[in-house]
């Protein structure tokens, strides 16, 4: 009888993980303006496997900055307004409707009635005004804060009643609709009184107990194991409903098992222990093709990304910095035909085969062919060409020695080096290629792969360097996240920081345009500000640009509504749909369980 | 016994003299890229075709189709024997053109197949043995120099010589060399040349490993000093100078023969181990360390068997020289018996 009693106390303490399941989602409230969502309707229940790179440092979605951190906040949280990563287009979020001013300077946003955060507390226009005070606070300093600030001035937030929110802006903002993507709408009952107590920061870390990580996303936190994975529950009141009335997400569980690198993650994926995988690099997907019918799984190339891939040469005011050796080379960096001439001679096709399988897209412009709806087509593409190269060279008093090395006008050999992330094997390949085309010229061309932190100490603070490849690019196909980048005074004109003026009059124009297409609320208009743009960057090539990858992403055959995009996050953006068709068996083989 | 360490030592020529020669045994240059082979199989070597059987082998063109490799039945190219091609130097003195054996363009002869930049992995193999043999020998003899210095010094003359010497091995024995250099290449300049950063790496390697020889040394010393014809000698008035030349250094020349031997493998290893790390050697100049580090790479560990080729070029060496060290020790023990 004891021995029984002893093994029946077993068996339920074997049991025990899998009797305290999700959380079944509540039942559908009339006084809940849901949002009906398109596509299969799919079934309840089972757990989906996600390998991540690391670890994430933080859950506040205000203050994370890596994109570790935000894939998994992107399940917790939600915003008044998301851009529909199939369509790239805006489309209502948590507000369920909102109208333009003719001056386009105030939005009305209407919010949803009835909904609530996931611990069941109601939302409303009380959480709006918060959420935007905390990114607007300076001392919060969220990457996000400046998104806010146009024209020198913060937008200002009223509310109107309790289910109505009025955003006002100095002056008219294009697509202003689209900066509230990616905001999470916090909820005040929480975190009101840390943000009063001057905690904000330290708040929603790893370490906070679940049940306060509270969220209006598909789902909230359930477990956190240090170096080992999160894992995240169905939120059962989420505010959205598939068109047969059944409230979403449909998975029980998320887990993100913490991995370490991305050949990790496809060896997990490979073994059957993840269930998805995203920004494969062409190779692994090479592989995982190769498998795809032992392993069962469905494997989608995207075709090109928005990231950009370039070679660009250190155009900084070095006076102070006492770098008389680059200082000195920068007469040929500062020479566009020198910089044409290095552009004409990089065999981007070979770039495309080599480093990314054939699995990219050679490029001239900062704008690739991913962007379908900003990319200027009149971009010439002109063909690698070795001659016209020399033609260049010869034209801006270049000469060849006898053992046929590049010599600039004053007699001295074209030596530099470029530094690249040693962590970025497709890069580190670019490197190899350039260097190898520039040798073809005479030039003689240093690869130093450096520690990622190191190289960006050298390209943003000390500007100890020749020339890089570095890639940028990726997120948001609208020209405003590229303002950094191409305004003079931008945070990443990596080329020349620090610009207290435009040093030259295309990046003036390029300034004056930048900033016309912000406050232009026409497509076509703005397009056109835009086609200029990539003209006058495609001309003066602060950047020689090379290639672009392909977005490539797996998952398991079973996964349904697996609709991967180019934008981030390219696999989980819709995770509230995705679902079993059965259950797979990643948990075990992960030893989950 | 003896026929072993003949046949050991004909070995260890033999590969010195094949990296030596690497110019005249490898196909092509080492540097030059064939992009539209990106990751080829090696090239298989055929003997019979429609025709019957041929004494030449020859070789098929290879060409890329979708996402694998296959050979073009069309044209056959047989192997040429000693033929003009890509100029090169040996030991930097000799220039010539004269290669062992190649195919006729388009086809290529790729004896292990070629990288991910459609270089040829057998050739980049022989020239990248230059380095790291160079690099593996070099370092040693620097190491024995300044170990049997300090070990000499240190048994000869004891005392706090010996104290604060051997107390420094010691210390450098301890130390976390990986970390230390990675720390070191962050303050070098951006970019050294690869000779520069070939000899570097020589003055690094060698520099380290100084401590184990000079504790043999000055073990051997100390009793060699301790000898009865050694007292003999300073009673009639020897030099220490002469002492040393004549009667305590010939002792040491056993144990640095087979510290050589087991050092050299070692040093070779280790200059793989910085460039895998990045810190040796770089692009495009070859070395066995740098061929390895593309192996880090798990898609290309899984797909591209032929790139280990330079990991059994680090086995058989160091088996070689391992066997060798073996050998004279055994000899050694034998004779001073």
């Amino acid at each position: 009888m004891k021995l029984i009693a002893r093994l029946a106390l077993y068996v339920c303490l074997l049991a025990a993980p899998c009797v305290v399941a999700a959380p079944n989602p509540a039942a559908l409230n009339p006084a809940e303006e849901l949002q009906r969502v398109e596509g299969e309707v799919g079934r309840y229940g089972g757990h989906l496997v996600i390998g991540q790179r690391s670890e994430p440092k933080t859950l506040n979605p205000v203050t994370a900055t890596d994109a570790v951190s935000r894939e998994v906040i992107g399940r917790l949280m939600a915003d008044l307004i998301t851009i529909n990563r199939a369509s790239q287009q805006s489309e209502p979020g948590l507000a369920k409707s909102w109208t333009t001013s003719a001056d386009g300077r105030t939005f009305t946003l209407k919010l949803r009635k009835g909904i609530r955060f996931s611990d069941g507390h109601p939302f409303d226009a009380d959480d709006v005004i918060f959420s935007f005070t905390v990114y607007l606070d300076e001392a919060v300093n969220s990457p996000q804060h400046d998104l806010l600030i146009i024209d020198g001035k913060p937008l200002t937030v009223t509310k109107v009643d309790q289910y109505t929110v009025l955003f006002t802006l100095s002056r008219p903002y294009a697509a202003a609709e689209r900066i509230f993507d990616g905001l999470a709408m916090l909820p005040k009952h929480i975190l009101e009184k840390p943000y009063r107590e001057g905690r904000f920061v330290q708040s929603w870390s790893l370490n906070t107990p679940p049940a306060e990580v509270v969220g209006l996303g598909p789902f909230r936190v359930k477990e956190y194991l240090a170096g080992q994975r999160i894992v995240l529950e169905r939120n059962p009141y989420y505010w959205k409903a598939d068109h047969d009335n059944h409230r979403l997400p449909y998975l029980d569980e998320l887990v993100f098992l913490f991995v370490g690198s991305e050949d990790a993650q496809v060896m997990r994926f490979e073994a059957g222990e993840t269930d998805m995988v995203s920004r494969l690099s062409s190779e692994n997907f090479a592989l995982l093709t190769k498998e795809r019918t032992r392993t069962g799984s469905q494997l989608v190339d995207l075709g090109p990304s928005l990231e950009y891939n370039f070679l660009v040469f250190n155009l900084n005011d070095l006076a102070t910095k006492k770098l008389n050796i680059i200082s000195g080379k920068q007469t040929w960096f500062r020479d566009l035909k020198f910089r044409q001439a290095v552009s004409a001679a990089i065999d981007r096709d070979s770039i495309v085969r080599l480093v990314y399988g054939a699995r990219g897209t050679a490029l001239w412009g900062n704008v690739g062919p991913g962007n379908k709806l900003w990319v200027n087509q009149a971009i010439p593409h002109p063909q690698r060409s070795l001659d016209a190269s020399r033609q260049l060279l010869k034209s801006a008093g270049f000469s060849w020695n006898n053992a046929s090395q590049l010599l600039d006008p004053s007699g001295k050999a074209v030596e530099f080096s470029i530094i690249t992330s040693s962590s970025n094997t497709q890069r580190m390949k670019m490197a190899t290629l350039v260097q190898d085309d520039l040798a073809h010229l005479g030039m003689q061309v240093h690869v130093v792969p450096l520690d990622f932190r190191a190289m960006l100490d050298r390209v943003f603070q000390s500007f100890d360097y020749e020339a890089a490849i570095m890639g940028l690019g990726g997120g948001d196909p609208d020209p405003n996240p590229e303002m950094n980048v191409w305004l003079s005074s931008g945070s990443t004109h990596l080329w020349h920081l620090g610009e207290t003026q435009p040093a030259s009059d295309w990046e003036r124009e390029i300034d004056q345009l930048m900033q016309q297409q912000m406050i232009t609320l026409n497509y076509e208009k703005r397009k056109r500000l835009y086609n200029r743009v990539q003209q006058l960057i495609a001309e003066n090539l602060p950047f020689v640009f090379l290639a672009t990858p392909n977005v490539l992403a797996g998952a398991k055959a079973q996964v349904g509504n697996f609709h991967p995009a180019v934008l981030d996050h390219y696999t989980l953006w819709n995770a509230d749909q995705l679902y079993l068709r059965t259950e797979t068996r990643g948990m075990e083989r992960a030893g989950i369980r | 016994m003896r026929t072993k360490m003949l046949i050991l030592l004909l070995a260890l020529v033999l590969l010195h003299v094949i990296v030596i020669f690497a110019g005249f045994i490898a196909p092509y240059d080492p540097g030059v890229q064939n992009r539209e082979l990106p990751y080829a199989p090696p090239t298989r070597l055929h003997f019979v075709d429609a025709s019957g059987f041929h004494l030449r082998p020859f070789v098929y063109a290879s060409m890329l189709v979708v996402d694998s490799y296959q050979e073009d039945r069309t044209h056959e190219y047989p192997v040429h024997l000693f033929v003009r091609g890509d100029d090169y130097q040996i030991l930097g003195m000799f220039r010539s053109n004269a290669h062992l054996f190649r195919v006729d363009e388009p086809a290529h002869i790729f004896l292990f197949g070629a990288d991910g930049f459609g270089r040829d992995e057998f050739s980049r193999l022989l020239y990248g043995g230059q380095i790291s043999l160079a690099a593996g020998v070099l370092a040693t003899l620097l190491s024995l120099t300044t170990g049997t210095i300090i070990g000499t010094i240190s048994g000869y003359y004891g005392k706090w010589f010996d104290e604060s010497l051997m107390g420094s091995a010691e210390l450098f024995l301890s130390l976390p060399w990986l970390y230390f250099l990675i720390a070191v290449r962050a303050f070098l300049p951006l970019h050294v040349s690869p000779a520069g950063t070939f000899l570097l790496l020589i003055c690094v390697i060698g520099l380290i490993g100084w401590a184990r020889p000079a504790r043999l040394v000055r073990g051997v010393v100390l009793s060699a000093r301790a000898r009865n014809y050694v007292s003999a000698a300073r009673g009639f008035g020897a030099s220490d100078f002469y002492l040393l030349r004549r009667h305590v250094f010939p002792e040491t020349f056993g144990v640095l023969l087979t510290q050589a031997a087991l050092l050299v493998p070692q040093y070779v290893a280790a200059e793989a181990t910085l460039s895998f790390f990045g810190l040796g050697v770089s692009e495009p100049v070859p070395s066995w360390g740098n061929m390895l580090s593309t192996l880090q790479q798990y898609n290309v560990l899984v797909s591209y068997g032929w790139l280990l080729a330079p990991a059994g070029a680090l086995v058989v060496t160091s088996v070689i020289y391992w066997w060798l060290a073996d050998a004279l020790h055994s000899r050694l023990k034998s004779h001073s018996i």
